[in-house]
Parts: structure tokens; C-alpha cells; sequence
């Protein structure tokens, strides 16, 4: 499956699959933005990893030609860190939904943060559950008519940009379906960022939460002059929620959990020779 | 003569010897490191050892005891009656009284409490606390102290203790060390003063080689490593916690590493994910995770994932007894997760076959691209004994399919192959890209949600795997005593040692009497199970459980009416539970009487 350098076109990580989403869907920009993305930065195929659960975001794996992982609704996490753990050279994107992210595998998400495995996140957020036809979301606003929030959902949405900068992401980035080629650009920063990079894409719902009329007005680039290291800053930005804000919102360089591992390893080894007779000796 | 000799048939006075220490007393003083200094003694000193412990549920305080047998020869449960107690708070010795056989030995603290006047037992009072607040300064010693008057008056050699202190203490400092040495020389010395008036000696045992003491635990995490397993990820949880804390110190010695993920979910998720990218992965967990990773069994056994999953079995349900033992996770092991969802159980039953089975379930995770539940219990996990060094060669490493050459051109990860098992690419590998679906899919991996004739075929492939592995559950089958018995006995798991010294003791009695331990209870080896019934009058199904989770299987494919002996009280059998049923049966049997299930 290596592509020759000449090859490392958009149209050379399509399976040829069409997507199963309903014309006009947000993923199909976030879709189009992704291999724009990885053409970019050129990375072969054989070694990238993309791993999703379940929702409409959780057939992306099908679309693009590389390895996939279409594992269990809210699971992207913790697959993807045991692929990056099994083999920290290839590249892994982890792809999901609000509801896949925020409400069932929203316990995942701080500890994937705060590990900093380096893997960029997407997800695809409607604020709505597609697949299953129409139900709220944890990032459906108050007040939101839905076929089981029938008298308007009651519930506080969630900030899943406040969230991420919270738990200790340390790429937090907001991104438009509608806008593909700023949100290739700011996948291709999270896909370099050596870290846990985190972007939240608004990706409309034509079917049950069509926001594609109200969205752009509410569109706003993140000021020039924000600091993207002012993790204070990046909070407060995050909390405006009047706008829905584009771009990189924060950005900070930690160690990753890979290198970690290669520290606990050196001292593992510094202490005792790495022969199983050794570890056998310890017993008698 | 102790009354676990009487079993013990043997041709020599050191292979004859076999009693039974219990230590009693205050959870987190040092009763249970008390023990393991013990125990480390007497496999050092060249006997065959065999513990129990239980301790309380509490982080400190509570009752906790820790029991080991020593014995001149192989051991296969924790045995009946205690020869020697050693109590060091009056708690412990109205607790353990009962057990201590007439003419058993009772060492206690008699700072501590005097015991009342009983002329059937030997009983030895050692002013242990104020020995050690007096003569070293430091309370806690009054376990070293003990050690020592132990090793004096039963013989057990002082220079295996004074090893294991200075092993024990010396990350410490040498004050600690010596402080402890001295401790131990204050009870040699105390009983030096003292007339002997039990016959417990010890000296130095039989096996003049030097073996491993492990527990169940330590047993199977090392063969893990063993098998090539560089990938752990895990959730604490007792009595499974020892696994992740061990391999979290082993294995990155070896390249490997230790996640502790937020729950159990994360785990098996984790796992799968890192079995994907090629690594051999496990994890491992008890009842309340085990329960959590159902959903992750499903998705490995439709993405066809190799993965070992752990059980060790507590008290259940919902959380239960956390640090007592049952078998009572088979139902789930088998049949957790929704839709036809095949995976393979086994089971282990002794310290040793912890290193060899978990070896064996990751070859048959690997060769068979599914997951492996492997069932232990608390009572297996935490009991300690001696291993002969690990002979590697027994259970040859096997390694996953991968496709090459032609297979890679336009490769189907599912694709549909005579013995059901499709070549797995690992990503990095040139033309091998797929999607690992828990989806329906078809050859290629493409999702197939609507094509009923591809998933008959693509359930067909799963369980089609089944019929290599119950060649191998039949070859993994032990029967012990008579072939053809006319009461047989069917188990699983830990009980295999106490089932095995039941029928020994059935058949010295005169009883026609045989057992038979399958490894693999999912699929079951049918072919010798069959083999097994044929003839008997009735055949005995020993569980640590309430509803005989195994007689119920086995039910579904044998009309054959099993005598359950059920025991349901968080503690492991006696051989003498056993041996009873035996005798009842084979009585009932033979005077033409019914048999009936029991509990104990």
C-alpha cells in the first residue's frame, strides 16, 4: 500500500467506498478536509490508524484507505491508545461523535488527555444523534425539541472545548464542516502537534439538525493576537460561547505517555538485566 | 502423627513429614508476612509447600490468618487439621481452636491472653510482645521472635530464616537487618530455656534443589512473559490487583509496559487495540470488571481479535465477598455479551499449570484469532506454593497467522478459509490495510449489515473455529484414580489438588473411583468427557458455587444426572468434604439407594 510520493494525493486515501451519510451532511467536509490533510503531510497509508466508534462518524474507517479500527459506541480512546502503545511509529487519528465522545465515552476523555498520548481526535459534532434518528445530544442546547426531549431538553449543553482545555489536552482546536479548507489546515496542525491533539468540528446534521442556516453567522476566526499557550486565556475563549469561534484555542508541548514509556523502560532495565532467568531468580 | 499423615503414604521419614502451621491475629501487624516468611523457610529448607490466607476486607485492623502445609512430597490441597497455630491475639485462637487436632501444638503470645485449661492439645505460652518491646525495642518484631521459636522448637533451620531477613530487610539499612536478626536469635533462645513436649520436627527437607515459591498469581504473570506478552492493560481490583502490580515491574524489564486504564472497559478496549497493532496483550480483572468487559468480548470475538482475559474469581454478585473465593463467573465466562458470540474458557488448576495454562491460552488466542477467558479464583490466586523452575520447551511458543505474497493482493482480512482462521495483517504491513469491524462484514471487512446470507456464513466461520479447539480441550483433559470408575468426579478449576486427594483417600478406602479435569470448559472435550461417563453409576460435580454453573453445561450436552456437591460459603473444600460425598454416593449406589445433590 505505499504510495509513491507523487501519489500522496486526496484521491489516493479514498477506498472508493461511498459514504453511507445523507447528501448534504457536514462529515462529508470533514471527510474531504481529512485526506486534503493527509496528503498533505504524506503519510503513508500503511502506517496510519484510524479508529472510530458508533454514530455516522464512526463509519469514517470504511472511507479512507489505511488501517481502521470501527470499534464500540464511546471506545475510540482506549483502542486508540493501545494501537499507539503497540507501535508508536504509526500515525493515529481517532474519529467519533458528541454523543460517542461526550456522553458515553466521555469518561475516557480526560484520561486520554491527561496521558497526552500523541494522536489528534476529531470529532463530529451535531449536536444531535443521527443514527439513531433524532435524539438530543450532550451538545444540544437548552431548551432543544427533540424526539426525546419532546417539551425542549432541559439540560445545560456541554462545552466540549472548555472541557478538553480543563482535563489537559494539549492541542484544543474548533473547526467548520462548511469551511474545509481552514479545518485541513487546522487537522493538518493537530495531526503534527506531538501530543493529544483535540478538534471539535461542527458538522451539521441535514436530517434532524440542520444548522447550516444559523451557523455561519455565528462564525468567528479566533483574534490574531490570542496566545495560543495561555491555557487561562484559551478557557475564557472557550466559555464565549455567542460565537462559534474557528481555529487553535490552545497549544502546549508536554511529554508524551510514549516517551514515557521508553523512560520506564531505561530504568527497568538499568535495575535488572532484561532475561526472563533473571526475573525467575527473584522467586527461588 | 499429624492428621494430614494419615493420607500420606511414603517410603522415607522426610517424605513422610507433613503438618499444618496456621498464623492468627491482627490484620496489618504482620500476620500474613509472617506467614510468607514461613512458608519461603520451609520450601527453602526442601519441603513441598501448599498455603491458604484469608484476610479481612479492611485496609487495616480485622482478622487475618495465613495457613501453610509443608510436606515431604507434591501437595494438592491446603489440608484438614492444623498441627501447629500460632496466635498472637486471643481472637485468633477462639477462631482457629476448633481446628487444632488433639494433640496439636499452640504457640501464643501470653502477653496477649491466656488460654483456658485444655489437657488435648500442647500448648507453649511465649511472652512475645514484651520479648520484643523489651529486649529489641520495637513491638512489631514479636513476628520475628515467633519465627524464632518456631525454628527452634521445630527444627526448621535457623540459617534459612536468617537469609530471608536479610533479603527481606536490607533495602532497610543494616540496622534493620541486625535488629531483626536479633529478634529472631530472642526466640531461638527463649525456647532453648523451655521443655519440648510436642513431636513436630522438621529439619531439612527431601528436595535438595531449589524451586520457585509462587503464588497463583505471580505463577501466571510470569507465564505470560514466558509466552512473548509485552502489553498489559488493567483496573484494580481485588484479588486480581498482584497481577498489574507484578507485570508493571516484570515487563518493562523486558520491553514491555502496564497501563492502568480508567475502568475496565479501557482495559479490554485497550488491549484490543494494542492485539490489533500486533502486540500479544492481556488483561486481567474480577467479577464487577469482568462483568464491564462483556461488550469488549463481543467486539473481539466479530473482529476476530487475539486478546487473554483474565478472571479471577471472588464472591459474587455485584461486589460481593471481594476477597473470598468461588467459581462462580462460568455462566458469564461462556455466555457474557449478546448475540452468538463464540470465545474460549479455560480454567486453571494449580499454582504450576497458572505458568503453563496461561502460556497455552495465548497460543490458542493467537492461533485462533478470538478471545481467551481464563478463570482463576482467590483462593488459586492468593495461595502460594512450590514450582518446579519453569521448563519452557513444555508449551512451544505459537504465533498468529499473517498473510504474505499472494494474500496480500487484493487482501481479505475475514476471508473465508477451510479451518476458519484468516490471515491477520498488522498495520505497517505493506497491502494489508482493513478495518477491524464489530459491524457484520463480509471477506474484506466491509460492513455487511444487511446481508443475511453473509452473516450465517460469517457465524458459521466464528464457531467453525470450535472444532480444532475441542481437539485440543480433549488432549488438555486429566483423569486421575480408576479409568473406569463406577463413581466418577467431574471438576473444574482450583479444585483440581482437593479432588485429586479425595479420591486418593476413596480409593485407599477400597471405592471404585476416578475424576477427570477438563482445562478448556468452552468448548467442551466432549470426546472425553463421553468416554469418562461411560460405565460409571454416578459421577460427582464438586463447584465452589450455589447452582453447579458446570453441572449446568454439561447438562445441555449429556443426559446424565450429575450429583452436585455444591459449597457456597467463600471458602475453598477440604478433601474431606469431597471424600464424604464419595463414600455417601458409592454407598447409596451400592445399596441400591438414590443419590442426591448436596451443599457444604
Amino acid at each position: 500500500m505505499s504510495v509513491p510520493v507523487a501519489e500522496f494525493t486526496p484521491q489516493a486515501y479514498k477506498t472508493g467506498e461511498h459514504p453511507i451519510w445523507c447528501p448534504g451532511c457536514g462529515d462529508f467536509g470533514v471527510l474531504d478536509s481529512l485526506y486534503k490533510s493527509l496528503a498533505g503531510l504524506k503519510v503513508d497509508p500503511k502506517d496510519l490508524v484510524v479508529v472510530s466508534g458508533i454514530g455516522c462518524s464512526g463509519r469514517t474507517p470504511g472511507f479512507i484507505r489505511s488501517y481502521g479500527f470501527h470499534s464500540l459506541h464511546g471506545r475510540v480512546l482506549p483502542v486508540a491508545l493501545g494501537v499507539k502503545l503497540a507501535n508508536p511509529a504509526l500515525c493515529v487519528i481517532g474519529v467519533g461523535g458528541d454523543g460517542d465522545g461526550f456522553a458515553i465515552g466521555g469518561g475516557h476523555i480526560p484520561h486520554a488527555a491527561r496521558r497526552n498520548i500523541d494522536m489528534a481526535y476529531l470529532i463530529m459534532d451535531n449536536s444531535t444523534y443521527g443514527l439513531t434518528k433524532g435524539q438530543y445530544s450532550p451538545t444540544s442546547p437548552t431548551g432543544y425539541v427533540a424526539s426525546s426531549t419532546p417539551y425542549g431538553s432541559i439540560e445545560q449543553p456541554l462545552n466540549p472545548l472548555a472541557m478538553l482545555i480543563a482535563y489537559g489536552a494539549t492541542f484544543v482546536g474548533q473547526g467548520y464542516s462548511g469551511k474545509p479548507r481552514e479545518l485541513a489546515d487546522l487537522i493538518t496542525k493537530a495531526i503534527e502537534h506531538k501530543g493529544f491533539a483535540f478538534v471539535n468540528v461542527i458538522s451539521p446534521c441535514i436530517t434532524f439538525n440542520n444548522t447550516y442556516k444559523v451557523i455561519p453567522a455565528k462564525l468567528a476566526e479566533i483574534p490574531k493576537d490570542h496566545d495560543v499557550t495561555d491555557r487561562v486565556k484559551a478557557f475564557a475563549l472557550a466559555l464565549e460561547t455567542e460565537h462559534v469561534q474557528l481555529g487553535v484555542f490552545y497549544q502546549t508541548q508536554l511529554p508524551t505517555f510514549e516517551e514515557g514509556v521508553v523512560q520506564v523502560i531505561k530504568k527497568a532495565q538499568a535495575a535488572s538485566p532484561p532475561r526472563l532467568e533473571a526475573i525467575f531468580a527473584e522467586f527461588a | 502423627m499429624s492428621a494430614n499423615q494419615q493420607a500420606m503414604p511414603s517410603n522415607s521419614s522426610q517424605a513422610n513429614i507433613d503438618y499444618v502451621f496456621r498464623v492468627g491475629g491482627e490484620g496489618g501487624e504482620g500476620v500474613i508476612s509472617t506467614g510468607e516468611m514461613l512458608t519461603v523457610a520451609l520450601a527453602r529448607a526442601g519441603f513441598e509447600i501448599y498455603t491458604f490466607r484469608t484476610y479481612p476486607a479492611e485496609i487495616k485492623g480485622g482478622h487475618a490468618n495465613y495457613q501453610v502445609r509443608a510436606a515431604g512430597k507434591l501437595l494438592l490441597s491446603y489440608g484438614a487439621a492444623v498441627d501447629v497455630l500460632l496466635a498472637f491475639n486471643e481472637e485468633a485462637y477462639q477462631k482457629h481452636i476448633k481446628d487444632v487436632h488433639p494433640g496439636g501444638v499452640v504457640i501464643y503470645d501470653a502477653d496477649s491472653f491466656t488460654p483456658p485449661a485444655d489437657n488435648a492439645r500442647i500448648y507453649y505460652g511465649v511472652p512475645l510482645t514484651s520479648l520484643a518491646t523489651e529486649k529489641i525495642g520495637v513491638k512489631l518484631t514479636k513476628n520475628i521472635v515467633a519465627l524464632g521459636v518456631c525454628s527452634q522448637l521445630f527444627e526448621i533451620p535457623q540459617e534459612t530464616f536468617q537469609e530471608l531477613l536479610r533479603e527481606k530487610f536490607t533495602r532497610k539499612g543494616e540496622t534493620v537487618v541486625q535488629k531483626n536478626l536479633q529478634a529472631l536469635q530472642v526466640g531461638i533462645e527463649y525456647v532453648k530455656g523451655i521443655d519440648k513436649r510436642d513431636p513436630v520436627r522438621l529439619g531439612p527437607g527431601p528436595r535438595k534443589t531449589r524451586e520457585l515459591v509462587l503464588s497463583g498469581n505471580e505463577s501466571l504473570s510470569l507465564g505470560a512473559i514466558a509466552v512473548g506478552c509485552r502489553f498489559y492493560a488493567g483496573y484494580p481490583i481485588t484479588p486480581a490487583s498482584d497481577i498489574m502490580e507484578f507485570l508493571a515491574k516484570e515487563l518493562p524489564k523486558l520491553g514491555g509496559f502496564v497501563v492502568q486504564t480508567e475502568d475496565e472497559i479501557a482495559a479490554l478496549g485497550t488491549v484490543l487495540g494494542a492485539s490489533f497493532a500486533g502486540k500479544k496483550a492481556m488483561t486481567a480483572t474480577s467479577g464487577p470488571g469482568f462483568s464491564l468487559m462483556t461488550e469488549m468480548i463481543g467486539l473481539a470475538v466479530v473482529a476476530e481479535l487475539p486478546a487473554v482475559i483474565i478472571n479471577v474469581q471472588r464472591v459474587g454478585p455485584s461486589t460481593g465477598m471481594p476477597t473470598k473465593t468461588e467459581q462462580g463467573d462460568l455462566y458469564l465466562a461462556c455466555y457474557g455479551g449478546h448475540g452468538n458470540c463464540p470465545r474460549i474458557v479455560m480454567a486453571l488448576t494449580s499454582v504450576e499449570d497458572c505458568f503453563y495454562g496461561i502460556m497455552r491460552a495465548f497460543n490458542i488466542a493467537e492461533q485462533f484469532q478470538m478471545p481467551v477467558v481464563v478463570l482463576s479464583d482467590a483462593s488459586l490466586g492468593h495461595r502460594k506454593a512450590t514450582v518446579p523452575v519453569p521448563d519452557l520447551s513444555r508449551v512451544p511458543v505459537l504465533e498468529r497467522r499473517t498473510p504474505a505474497g499472494q494474500e496480500l493482493v487484493n487482501y481479505g482480512r475475514y476471508r473465508f478459509t477451510p479451518d476458519h482462521v484468516s490471515p491477520m495483517s498488522i498495520p505497517g504491513m505493506d497491502g494489508g490495510g482493513y478495518v477491524a469491524e464489530g459491524l457484520e462484514h463480509d471477506e474484506h471487512g466491509y460492513p455487511a449489515a444487511s446481508n443475511h446470507e453473509n452473516h450465517l456464513r460469517s457465524t458459521k466461520k466464528r464457531y467453525g473455529k470450535f472444532q480444532a479447539v475441542e481437539a485440543i480441550a480433549n488432549d488438555l483433559t486429566r483423569t486421575y484414580g480408576e479409568p473406569h470408575p463406577a463413581i466418577g468426579v467431574i471438576g473444574w478449576g482450583s479444585t483440581e489438588g482437593v479432588i485429586r486427594e479425595a479420591v486418593q483417600m476413596a480409593i485407599e478406602k477400597g471405592y471404585s473411583v476416578g475424576a477427570l479435569h477438563p482445562k478448556i470448559l468452552y468448548p467442551q472435550p466432549l470426546a472425553k468427557l463421553t468416554e469418562f461417563m461411560k460405565g460409571t453409576k454416578a459421577i460427582i460435580m464438586p463447584e465452589v458455587n450455589y447452582s453447579g454453573q458446570f453441572a449446568t453445561l454439561l447438562r445441555k450436552r449429556f443426559a446424565y444426572d450429575f450429583v452436585q456437591l455444591n459449597k457456597c460459603v467463600g471458602l475453598p473444600f477440604t478433601p474431606k468434604e469431597i471424600f464424604d460425598k464419595i463414600e455417601e454416593v458409592a454407598n447409596n449406589v451400592r445399596a441400591g439407594r438414590g443419590v442426591h445433590a448436596t451443599s457444604v
